[in-house]
Protein backbone atom coordinates (compact mmCIF):
# COMPACT_ATOMS: atom_id res chain seq x y z
CA UNK A 1 0.00 0.00 0.00
CA UNK A 2 2.51 2.61 0.93
CA UNK A 3 5.09 2.03 -1.52
CA UNK A 4 3.02 1.53 -4.81
CA UNK A 5 1.04 4.79 -3.37
CA UNK A 6 4.55 6.77 -2.84
CA UNK A 7 5.29 5.51 -6.77
CA UNK A 8 1.35 6.95 -7.40
CA UNK A 9 2.24 10.33 -5.21
CA UNK A 10 5.30 10.95 -7.49
CA UNK A 11 3.91 10.47 -11.08
CA UNK A 12 1.20 12.90 -9.52
CA UNK A 13 3.63 15.56 -8.86
CA UNK A 14 5.40 15.38 -12.23
CA UNK A 15 2.13 15.31 -13.88
CA UNK A 16 1.02 18.98 -12.02
CA UNK A 17 4.30 20.10 -12.87
CA UNK A 18 3.78 19.55 -16.59
CA UNK A 19 -0.36 20.42 -16.63
CA UNK A 20 1.08 23.66 -15.68
CA UNK A 21 2.86 24.15 -18.39
CA UNK A 22 -0.64 25.32 -20.24
CA UNK A 23 -0.09 28.67 -18.63
CA UNK A 24 3.10 29.16 -20.62
CA UNK A 25 1.05 28.58 -24.06
CA UNK A 26 0.35 26.55 -26.58
CA UNK A 27 3.72 25.19 -27.94
CA UNK A 28 5.30 25.18 -24.62
CA UNK A 29 2.04 22.85 -23.45
CA UNK A 30 2.37 20.62 -27.16
CA UNK A 31 6.52 20.27 -26.88
CA UNK A 32 6.21 19.08 -23.38
CA UNK A 33 3.97 16.51 -24.59
CA UNK A 34 6.44 15.51 -27.81
CA UNK A 35 9.71 15.69 -25.49
CA UNK A 36 7.66 12.93 -22.87
CA UNK A 37 7.40 10.70 -26.18
CA UNK A 38 10.97 11.49 -27.77
CA UNK A 39 12.89 11.93 -24.11
CA UNK A 40 16.17 9.63 -24.70
CA UNK A 41 16.22 9.82 -28.41
CA UNK A 42 18.37 9.25 -30.18
CA UNK A 43 19.75 6.94 -28.04
CA UNK A 44 16.44 5.40 -27.43
CA UNK A 45 13.60 4.58 -29.81
CA UNK A 46 10.76 6.69 -29.35
CA UNK A 47 8.41 6.48 -26.21
CA UNK A 48 11.29 3.68 -24.80
CA UNK A 49 10.91 5.27 -21.55
CA UNK A 50 7.14 6.98 -21.72
CA UNK A 51 6.21 3.57 -21.77
CA UNK A 52 8.30 2.05 -18.98
CA UNK A 53 6.73 4.68 -17.26
CA UNK A 54 3.37 3.60 -18.27
CA UNK A 55 4.17 -0.19 -17.30
CA UNK A 56 5.57 0.94 -13.71
CA UNK A 57 1.73 3.03 -13.12
CA UNK A 58 -0.12 -0.03 -14.01
CA UNK A 59 1.48 -2.40 -11.95
CA UNK A 60 1.73 0.47 -9.08
CA UNK A 61 -1.88 0.88 -9.63
CA UNK A 62 -3.01 -3.05 -9.53
CA UNK A 63 -0.75 -3.75 -6.58
CA UNK A 64 -2.32 -0.57 -4.84
CA UNK A 65 -5.56 -1.87 -5.94
CA UNK A 66 -4.64 -5.38 -4.48
CA UNK A 67 -3.21 -4.21 -1.48
CA UNK A 68 -6.55 -2.69 -0.85
CA UNK A 69 -8.77 -5.42 -1.44
CA UNK A 70 -6.61 -8.17 0.62
CA UNK A 71 -6.43 -5.84 3.83
CA UNK A 72 -10.57 -5.12 3.56
CA UNK A 73 -10.91 -8.85 3.16
CA UNK A 74 -8.57 -9.55 6.45
CA UNK A 75 -10.56 -6.72 8.24
CA UNK A 76 -13.84 -8.57 7.33
CA UNK A 77 -12.20 -12.06 8.20
CA UNK A 78 -11.18 -10.37 11.87
CA UNK A 79 -14.53 -9.46 13.15
CA UNK A 80 -17.20 -11.71 11.80
CA UNK A 81 -19.72 -10.25 13.64
CA UNK A 82 -20.14 -7.06 13.60
CA UNK A 83 -21.67 -4.35 15.82
CA UNK A 84 -25.41 -3.97 16.56
CA UNK A 85 -25.23 -0.22 17.26
CA UNK A 86 -23.96 2.38 14.82
CA UNK A 87 -20.26 2.24 15.85
CA UNK A 88 -19.30 5.93 16.01
CA UNK A 89 -15.94 7.01 14.90
CA UNK A 90 -13.93 8.71 17.22
CA UNK A 91 -11.03 10.02 15.39
CA UNK A 92 -12.50 12.34 13.04
CA UNK A 93 -10.55 11.59 9.80
CA UNK A 94 -13.79 12.04 6.92
CA UNK A 95 -10.75 11.17 4.56
CA UNK A 96 -9.34 7.98 6.61
CA UNK A 97 -12.99 6.52 5.89
CA UNK A 98 -12.70 7.42 2.48
CA UNK A 99 -10.40 5.40 1.88
CA UNK A 100 -11.67 2.22 0.55
CA UNK A 101 -14.44 3.49 -1.89
CA UNK A 102 -12.66 7.44 -2.33
CA UNK A 103 -10.46 4.73 -4.29
CA UNK A 104 -12.79 3.28 -6.57
CA UNK A 105 -14.15 7.01 -7.34
CA UNK A 106 -10.65 7.87 -8.17
CA UNK A 107 -10.05 4.97 -10.55
CA UNK A 108 -13.64 5.92 -12.29
CA UNK A 109 -12.00 9.34 -12.99
CA UNK A 110 -8.91 7.69 -14.14
CA UNK A 111 -10.77 5.74 -16.85
CA UNK A 112 -13.17 8.70 -18.00
CA UNK A 113 -9.69 10.71 -18.14
CA UNK A 114 -7.76 8.95 -19.79
CA UNK A 115 -10.81 8.50 -22.76
CA UNK A 116 -10.89 12.69 -22.29
CA UNK A 117 -7.37 13.38 -22.71
CA UNK A 118 -5.05 10.68 -23.55
CA UNK A 119 -7.04 8.66 -26.34
CA UNK A 120 -9.69 11.46 -27.01
CA UNK A 121 -12.71 9.45 -27.04
CA UNK A 122 -14.86 11.23 -25.06
CA UNK A 123 -13.14 14.97 -26.01
CA UNK A 124 -15.08 17.03 -28.70
CA UNK A 125 -11.46 17.31 -30.78
CA UNK A 126 -10.84 13.80 -30.74
CA UNK A 127 -7.56 12.06 -30.44
CA UNK A 128 -5.59 13.32 -33.56
CA UNK A 129 -5.91 17.32 -32.32
CA UNK A 130 -2.66 18.87 -30.24
CA UNK A 131 -3.05 18.04 -26.87
CA UNK A 132 -3.67 21.30 -26.13
CA UNK A 133 -6.37 21.65 -28.34
CA UNK A 134 -8.05 18.72 -26.68
CA UNK A 135 -7.33 20.43 -23.19
CA UNK A 136 -8.79 23.54 -24.08
CA UNK A 137 -11.73 21.80 -26.14
CA UNK A 138 -12.49 19.45 -23.17
CA UNK A 139 -13.21 22.54 -20.88
CA UNK A 140 -14.35 24.75 -22.62
CA UNK A 141 -16.96 26.62 -20.93
CA UNK A 142 -20.14 24.87 -22.37
CA UNK A 143 -18.71 21.75 -21.01
CA UNK A 144 -18.99 22.75 -17.53
CA UNK A 145 -20.12 19.76 -16.20
CA UNK A 146 -16.50 18.14 -17.35
CA UNK A 147 -14.54 20.96 -15.07
CA UNK A 148 -16.92 20.13 -11.99
CA UNK A 149 -16.43 16.78 -12.31
CA UNK A 150 -12.88 17.16 -12.07
CA UNK A 151 -13.08 19.50 -9.61
CA UNK A 152 -15.08 16.96 -7.41
CA UNK A 153 -12.26 14.30 -8.32
CA UNK A 154 -9.49 16.11 -7.29
CA UNK A 155 -11.01 16.82 -3.70
CA UNK A 156 -11.45 13.25 -3.88
CA UNK A 157 -7.87 12.85 -4.48
CA UNK A 158 -7.12 15.69 -2.37
CA UNK A 159 -8.85 13.54 0.97
CA UNK A 160 -7.24 10.13 -0.43
CA UNK A 161 -3.78 11.53 -0.30
CA UNK A 162 -3.97 13.40 2.86
CA UNK A 163 -4.39 10.17 4.87
CA UNK A 164 -2.48 8.24 2.19
CA UNK A 165 0.86 10.22 2.42
CA UNK A 166 0.98 10.62 6.41
CA UNK A 167 -0.44 6.46 6.51
CA UNK A 168 2.39 5.47 4.12
CA UNK A 169 5.28 7.13 6.21
CA UNK A 170 3.39 5.67 9.16
CA UNK A 171 3.27 1.92 7.31
CA UNK A 172 6.95 2.74 6.61
CA UNK A 173 8.14 3.10 9.95
CA UNK A 174 9.20 6.70 9.45
CA UNK A 175 6.32 8.67 11.58
CA UNK A 176 7.64 9.26 14.88
CA UNK A 177 7.04 13.19 14.27
CA UNK A 178 3.10 12.09 14.57
CA UNK A 179 1.82 16.21 14.20
CA UNK A 180 4.66 17.74 11.98
CA UNK A 181 3.82 14.76 9.12
CA UNK A 182 0.26 15.20 9.32
CA UNK A 183 0.29 18.56 8.75
CA UNK A 184 3.14 18.23 6.14
CA UNK A 185 0.78 15.95 4.34
CA UNK A 186 -2.27 17.94 4.79
CA UNK A 187 -0.29 20.98 3.01
CA UNK A 188 0.96 18.71 -0.04
CA UNK A 189 -2.12 17.07 -0.62
CA UNK A 190 -3.73 20.91 -0.57
CA UNK A 191 -0.79 22.39 -3.20
CA UNK A 192 -1.40 18.97 -5.78
CA UNK A 193 -5.78 19.93 -5.52
CA UNK A 194 -4.46 23.20 -6.85
CA UNK A 195 -2.32 23.16 -8.62
CA UNK A 196 -4.55 20.43 -10.37
CA UNK A 197 -7.44 22.58 -10.18
CA UNK A 198 -6.08 25.64 -11.80
CA UNK A 199 -6.10 24.11 -15.76
CA UNK A 200 -9.34 23.50 -15.90
CA UNK A 201 -10.71 26.58 -13.92
CA UNK A 202 -8.44 28.80 -16.13
CA UNK A 203 -9.33 26.93 -19.21
CA UNK A 204 -13.23 27.34 -18.31
CA UNK A 205 -12.86 31.09 -17.04
CA UNK A 206 -10.89 32.00 -20.87
CA UNK A 207 -7.43 32.59 -19.17
CA UNK A 208 -6.08 29.75 -20.88
CA UNK A 209 -7.20 29.34 -24.61
CA UNK B 1 -32.35 8.17 36.50
CA UNK B 2 -34.21 5.13 34.84
CA UNK B 3 -32.43 3.91 31.52
CA UNK B 4 -33.17 0.79 28.76
CA UNK B 5 -30.33 -1.24 27.69
CA UNK B 6 -29.53 -3.48 25.09
CA UNK B 7 -27.25 -6.19 25.88
CA UNK B 8 -25.62 -8.63 24.06
CA UNK B 9 -26.49 -12.17 25.62
CA UNK B 10 -24.89 -15.20 24.50
CA UNK B 11 -24.86 -18.20 26.53
CA UNK B 12 -21.41 -20.03 25.62
CA UNK B 13 -19.26 -20.03 22.50
CA UNK B 14 -21.31 -22.21 20.91
CA UNK B 15 -24.56 -19.81 21.43
CA UNK B 16 -25.45 -18.05 18.50
CA UNK B 17 -26.41 -14.84 20.94
CA UNK B 18 -28.93 -11.83 20.60
CA UNK B 19 -29.81 -8.51 22.00
CA UNK B 20 -31.76 -8.57 24.83
CA UNK B 21 -33.94 -5.35 26.12
CA UNK B 22 -33.31 -5.00 30.22
CA UNK B 23 -35.14 -1.78 32.21
CA UNK B 24 -33.28 -0.40 34.77
CA UNK B 25 -34.93 2.18 37.73
CA UNK B 26 -32.61 4.37 40.39
CA UNK B 27 -29.81 4.13 39.14
CA UNK B 28 -27.65 7.11 41.13
CA UNK B 29 -25.63 9.26 38.55
CA UNK B 30 -22.31 8.74 40.87
CA UNK B 31 -22.86 5.03 40.40
CA UNK B 32 -19.59 4.14 37.69
CA UNK B 33 -21.25 2.04 34.51
CA UNK B 34 -20.25 -1.09 36.10
CA UNK B 35 -22.17 -0.70 39.22
CA UNK B 36 -25.53 0.06 37.28
CA UNK B 37 -25.02 -3.07 35.66
CA UNK B 38 -24.03 -4.79 39.09
CA UNK B 39 -27.52 -3.29 40.36
CA UNK B 40 -29.20 -5.01 37.09
CA UNK B 41 -27.50 -8.50 38.31
CA UNK B 42 -28.99 -7.99 41.40
CA UNK B 43 -32.47 -7.99 40.24
CA UNK B 44 -31.70 -10.52 38.06
CA UNK B 45 -30.55 -12.95 40.79
CA UNK B 46 -33.87 -12.59 42.84
CA UNK B 47 -36.03 -12.79 39.83
CA UNK B 48 -34.23 -16.28 39.58
CA UNK B 49 -32.76 -14.75 35.91
CA UNK B 50 -29.45 -15.75 34.73
CA UNK B 51 -26.62 -12.10 35.90
CA UNK B 52 -25.52 -10.72 32.64
CA UNK B 53 -21.79 -11.83 32.49
CA UNK B 54 -19.15 -9.35 32.52
CA UNK B 55 -15.43 -8.82 33.11
CA UNK B 56 -14.06 -6.40 35.60
CA UNK B 57 -11.42 -6.86 38.72
CA UNK B 58 -9.89 -3.72 39.96
CA UNK B 59 -12.91 -1.11 39.12
CA UNK B 60 -9.61 1.58 38.99
CA UNK B 61 -8.91 1.80 35.44
CA UNK B 62 -5.66 0.35 35.90
CA UNK B 63 -5.77 -3.83 35.09
CA UNK B 64 -7.41 -3.64 32.20
CA UNK B 65 -9.80 -6.61 32.72
CA UNK B 66 -13.44 -4.40 32.52
CA UNK B 67 -14.07 -3.26 28.80
CA UNK B 68 -17.14 -3.33 27.02
CA UNK B 69 -18.32 -1.39 23.59
CA UNK B 70 -21.15 1.74 24.70
CA UNK B 71 -23.58 2.94 22.30
CA UNK B 72 -20.46 2.28 19.23
CA UNK B 73 -17.69 2.98 21.41
CA UNK B 74 -15.13 0.66 22.95
CA UNK B 75 -15.20 2.18 26.93
CA UNK B 76 -17.94 4.51 26.24
CA UNK B 77 -17.93 7.90 25.10
CA UNK B 78 -15.87 9.44 27.53
CA UNK B 79 -12.28 10.16 26.39
CA UNK B 80 -9.72 8.44 28.38
CA UNK B 81 -11.44 6.10 30.28
CA UNK B 82 -12.25 2.69 31.21
CA UNK B 83 -15.60 0.84 31.52
CA UNK B 84 -14.98 0.78 35.40
CA UNK B 85 -14.51 4.75 35.40
CA UNK B 86 -17.02 5.49 33.39
CA UNK B 87 -19.58 7.28 35.50
CA UNK B 88 -23.59 7.20 35.07
CA UNK B 89 -23.84 11.35 34.89
CA UNK B 90 -22.86 11.16 31.67
CA UNK B 91 -25.94 9.12 30.39
CA UNK B 92 -29.07 11.13 30.32
CA UNK B 93 -31.90 9.87 32.13
CA UNK B 94 -34.32 7.65 30.08
CA UNK B 95 -31.66 6.95 27.55
CA UNK B 96 -31.31 3.65 25.82
CA UNK B 97 -27.82 2.24 26.14
CA UNK B 98 -26.62 -0.60 23.48
CA UNK B 99 -23.49 -2.72 25.00
CA UNK B 100 -21.77 -5.40 23.05
CA UNK B 101 -18.69 -7.41 23.56
CA UNK B 102 -15.45 -6.70 21.71
CA UNK B 103 -16.40 -7.76 18.25
CA UNK B 104 -12.92 -9.77 16.54
CA UNK B 105 -12.48 -12.85 15.58
CA UNK B 106 -9.12 -13.60 18.11
CA UNK B 107 -11.69 -12.15 20.83
CA UNK B 108 -13.95 -14.96 21.02
CA UNK B 109 -16.95 -14.73 23.15
CA UNK B 110 -17.13 -16.77 26.37
CA UNK B 111 -20.21 -15.39 27.82
CA UNK B 112 -22.15 -12.35 27.26
CA UNK B 113 -19.65 -9.72 27.46
CA UNK B 114 -16.83 -11.80 28.29
CA UNK B 115 -14.09 -12.24 25.93
CA UNK B 116 -11.25 -14.92 26.03
CA UNK B 117 -8.55 -12.18 25.24
CA UNK B 118 -5.41 -15.13 25.31
CA UNK B 119 -4.42 -14.15 21.64
CA UNK B 120 -2.60 -11.14 23.57
CA UNK B 121 -1.21 -13.20 25.91
CA UNK B 122 0.58 -15.23 23.26
CA UNK B 123 1.84 -11.96 21.33
CA UNK B 124 3.24 -11.16 24.73
CA UNK B 125 4.96 -14.96 24.90
CA UNK B 126 5.79 -14.67 21.55
CA UNK B 127 8.19 -11.30 22.37
CA UNK B 128 9.96 -13.96 24.92
CA UNK B 129 12.98 -12.70 27.44
CA UNK B 130 15.16 -9.86 27.76
CA UNK B 131 18.84 -10.51 28.61
CA UNK B 132 19.06 -8.92 31.83
CA UNK B 133 22.26 -10.05 34.44
CA UNK B 134 21.11 -11.59 37.55
CA UNK B 135 22.42 -11.43 40.74
CA UNK B 136 22.62 -8.30 43.08
CA UNK B 137 20.52 -5.86 42.10
CA UNK B 138 22.18 -3.21 39.83
CA UNK B 139 23.15 0.30 41.15
CA UNK B 140 20.83 2.76 40.40
CA UNK B 141 21.72 4.67 37.54
CA UNK B 142 24.51 2.38 36.84
CA UNK B 143 22.61 2.09 32.93
CA UNK B 144 21.81 5.44 31.79
CA UNK B 145 18.30 6.14 30.12
CA UNK B 146 17.68 9.74 28.08
CA UNK B 147 14.48 11.25 29.73
CA UNK B 148 12.78 11.29 26.70
CA UNK B 149 12.98 8.10 26.07
CA UNK B 150 12.38 7.11 29.67
CA UNK B 151 8.88 9.10 29.04
CA UNK B 152 8.07 7.31 26.03
CA UNK B 153 8.62 4.46 27.07
CA UNK B 154 6.66 4.67 30.48
CA UNK B 155 3.84 6.33 28.03
CA UNK B 156 3.80 3.06 25.85
CA UNK B 157 4.11 0.76 29.35
CA UNK B 158 0.95 2.15 30.58
CA UNK B 159 -0.98 0.12 28.21
CA UNK B 160 -3.07 -2.43 30.23
CA UNK B 161 -4.07 -4.60 27.69
CA UNK B 162 -7.69 -4.45 27.88
CA UNK B 163 -8.11 -5.15 24.04
CA UNK B 164 -10.79 -1.80 23.31
CA UNK B 165 -8.19 -0.93 20.73
CA UNK B 166 -9.02 -4.05 18.91
CA UNK B 167 -12.81 -3.54 19.22
CA UNK B 168 -12.64 -0.05 17.91
CA UNK B 169 -10.83 -0.70 14.80
CA UNK B 170 -12.46 -0.93 11.44
CA UNK B 171 -9.87 -3.41 10.54
CA UNK B 172 -9.73 -5.42 14.24
CA UNK B 173 -6.36 -4.81 13.99
CA UNK B 174 -3.97 -5.73 17.61
CA UNK B 175 -1.53 -3.02 16.06
CA UNK B 176 -1.33 -0.57 18.82
CA UNK B 177 -1.53 -2.91 21.74
CA UNK B 178 1.40 -4.84 19.93
CA UNK B 179 3.26 -2.09 19.25
CA UNK B 180 2.96 -0.10 22.77
CA UNK B 181 4.52 -3.69 24.11
CA UNK B 182 7.40 -3.52 21.42
CA UNK B 183 7.96 0.32 22.40
CA UNK B 184 8.15 0.22 25.80
CA UNK B 185 11.33 -2.43 25.70
CA UNK B 186 12.75 -1.36 22.57
CA UNK B 187 13.17 2.69 23.81
CA UNK B 188 15.14 1.81 26.85
CA UNK B 189 18.89 0.20 27.00
CA UNK B 190 17.94 -3.28 28.42
CA UNK B 191 15.26 -3.90 25.59
CA UNK B 192 17.82 -3.59 22.95
CA UNK B 193 19.53 -7.13 22.32
CA UNK B 194 16.14 -8.82 21.38
CA UNK B 195 15.21 -5.77 20.27
CA UNK B 196 15.06 -6.86 16.33
CA UNK B 197 13.70 -10.57 16.86
CA UNK B 198 11.57 -9.57 19.40
CA UNK B 199 10.02 -7.14 17.17
CA UNK B 200 9.55 -9.76 14.04
CA UNK B 201 8.30 -12.45 15.94
CA UNK B 202 5.69 -10.36 18.23
CA UNK B 203 4.28 -8.99 14.79
CA UNK B 204 4.07 -12.40 13.21
CA UNK B 205 2.17 -14.19 16.08
CA UNK B 206 -0.02 -11.22 15.85
CA UNK B 207 -1.04 -11.97 12.44
CA UNK B 208 -1.19 -15.87 12.94
CA UNK B 209 -3.71 -14.50 15.65
CA UNK B 210 -5.70 -13.68 12.82
CA UNK B 211 -6.15 -10.10 13.40
CA UNK B 212 -6.45 -7.36 10.57
CA UNK B 213 -3.91 -5.45 9.17
CA UNK B 214 -3.58 -1.33 10.29
CA UNK B 215 -4.24 0.78 8.00
CA UNK B 216 -3.84 3.82 10.35
CA UNK B 217 -6.98 5.05 11.21
CA UNK B 218 -6.42 6.80 14.33
CA UNK B 219 -9.63 4.93 15.87
CA UNK B 220 -7.27 2.79 18.68
CA UNK B 221 -5.78 5.70 20.12
CA UNK B 222 -9.00 7.47 20.16
CA UNK B 223 -10.38 5.13 22.58
CA UNK B 224 -7.10 3.69 24.24
CA UNK B 225 -7.82 4.14 28.15
CA UNK B 226 -4.31 5.42 28.31
CA UNK B 227 -3.88 7.37 25.52
CA UNK B 228 -0.91 5.07 23.76
CA UNK B 229 -0.05 7.41 20.91
CA UNK B 230 -0.27 6.16 17.26
CA UNK B 231 3.68 6.96 16.64
CA UNK B 232 4.31 3.17 18.55
CA UNK B 233 2.94 1.92 15.37
CA UNK B 234 5.34 3.03 13.53
CA UNK B 235 8.20 2.30 15.72
CA UNK B 236 6.90 -1.27 15.68
CA UNK B 237 6.86 -1.06 11.73
CA UNK B 238 10.71 0.55 11.63
CA UNK B 239 11.68 -2.02 13.88
CA UNK B 240 9.66 -5.02 11.64
CA UNK B 241 11.08 -3.47 8.33
CA UNK B 242 14.63 -3.11 9.79
CA UNK B 243 14.77 -7.02 10.85
CA UNK B 244 13.01 -7.75 7.35
CA UNK B 245 15.68 -5.80 5.46
CA UNK B 246 18.27 -8.26 6.93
Amino acid sequence: MAVTGAVLVLFLVGHMVGNLKSFLGADSFNHYAEWLRTVGSPALPNRTLLTIAEIGLVVAVVLHMWSAVSLARRAAKARPVKYAARVKPQAGGYATRTMRYGGVIILLFVIWHLLDLTFGVVNPKGGQATPYDRLVAGFAPDRWWVTVFYLVAMVMVGLHLRHGLWSALQTLGLAHRYKALKATSTVVSAVLVLGFAAVPVAVMIGVVK
Amino acid sequence: MNLTLKIWRQNGSSDRGRMVTYEVQDVSPDMSFLEMLDVLNERLILEGDDPVAFDHDCREGICGMCGMVINGVAHGEQRATTTCQLHMRHFEDGATVTIEPWRAAPFPVVKDLVVDRSAFDRIIQAGGFISVPAGSAPDAHAVPVPKDDADAAFDAATCIGCGACVAACPNGSASLFTAAKITHLGLLPQGQPERASRAKAMVEQMDAEGFGGCTNTGECTAVCPKGIPLDAIARMNADYIKTAAK
